[in-house]
């Protein structure tokens, strides 16, 4: 699938279509990680027919809602189980994030699994998350921010002429190089 | 030269960027290496993540908890008496000049004009007497 910008989750609920011999088949819900309903539908339908014998031919989508997040005012730290395919077999791994959401949490995994395993999103399959606290958590960066009493300066500081923010310089030609020391 | 500003919780910073940039606000979190959690209730900074590229740090700090709820921050900012203690900077006083200067009318250029010859005969005045 294309992660375009942010993820999204939702709550998919499906079940097989309705016979006469079975006029209501057990309904199965799935959370989904999608960047949009379509997507998280097509998501439902590639796990649920891995899952059970049902597809979407055979089946019918009877809920699909968005989740927000509860409280976005805090950071938390999330632990993220995945299973994803790389060029020579697949793995599991548990990676940990720090972000206000967790679909933000997951848009981070997403890019971080391309950056660093170039694996696409097509061949992630997020097994379980969970909000992990601060003792609990196993990976040293999330760690050494969780810490209570972290501070650090910011030392050596480029400011960009990108994308029109302010310029490295006032004047165009200067004699004095920029200062990059902010205390 | 040692640092002295650090990115923590209770830090002010003023932000650069954006639409609220020019105001100060609190660091309430620190998300990762390059992002923080910034509130400023009594500034009218919302609420949000941001990057460190986006904001400056200062050298005034206010005891928080990790966290603190626009309540706590506000009482905080009061018994600090940060939004003066910002004001009296010569920081943010070059900042509140540069934003008169960009909003004179042609009146208030002609005025700044007079008072600076002014200025300068007085100056040049005194510079005679003391050569002579």
């Amino acid at each position: 699938m294309t992660v375009a910008g942010v993820m999204r989750q939702y709550q998919v609920v499906g079940r097989k279509a309705a016979t006469d011999d079975h006029p209501n088949p057990e309904a199965y819900r799935m959370v989904i990680f999608a960047p949009n309903p379509v997507i998280a539908k097509s998501k439902f339908w590639y796990y649920l027919h891995q899952f059970r014998k049902m597809k979407k031919t055979t089946g019918e989508i009877l809920d699909c809602v968005e989740i927000t997040e509860k409280n976005c005012r805090t950071v938390k730290n999330y632990g993220i189980w995945l299973r994803y395919s790389s060029r020579s077999g697949t793995h599991n791994m548990y990676r940990e994030f720090r972000d206000v959401k967790l679909t933000g949490a997951v848009s981070q995994l997403y890019d971080e699994m391309a950056g660093r395993h170039r694996c696409r999103p097509r061949s992630i399959q997020i097994i379980r998350t969970a909000t992990v606290g601060a003792k609990d958590l196993k990976r040293t960066n999330g760690m050494q921010f969780a810490k209570a009493g972290v501070k650090f300066p910011l030392p050596h500081r480029v400011s960009s002429a990108k994308r029109g923010q302010r310029a490295l310089s006032d004047s165009t030609y200067t004699t004095v190089r920029p200062t990059t020391f902010f205390g | 030269m040692p640092f002295t500003r650090y990115a923590e919780v209770g830090r002010i910073v003023l932000v650069n960027y954006g639409p609220e940039s020019g105001k100060i606000a609190t660091i309430v979190d620190i998300v990762d290496q390059n992002k923080c959690l910034i509130d400023g209730p009594e500034s009218g900074v919302a609420r949000q993540v941001i990057p460190f590229s986006r904001i400056a740090l200062t050298d005034l700090t206010v005891k928080i908890q990790r966290n603190a709820r626009a309540k706590t921050l506000k009482a905080a900012w009061a018994e600090a008496e940060t939004a003066t203690k910002w004001e009296a900077t010569s920081w943010a006083k070059k900042l509140s000049m540069k934003k008169k200067r960009a909003a004179l009318s042609d009146f208030d250029r002609f005025k700044v004009m007079v008072a600076k010859k002014q200025k300068s005969a007085i100056i040049a005045k005194k510079m005679e007497e003391l050569s002579a």
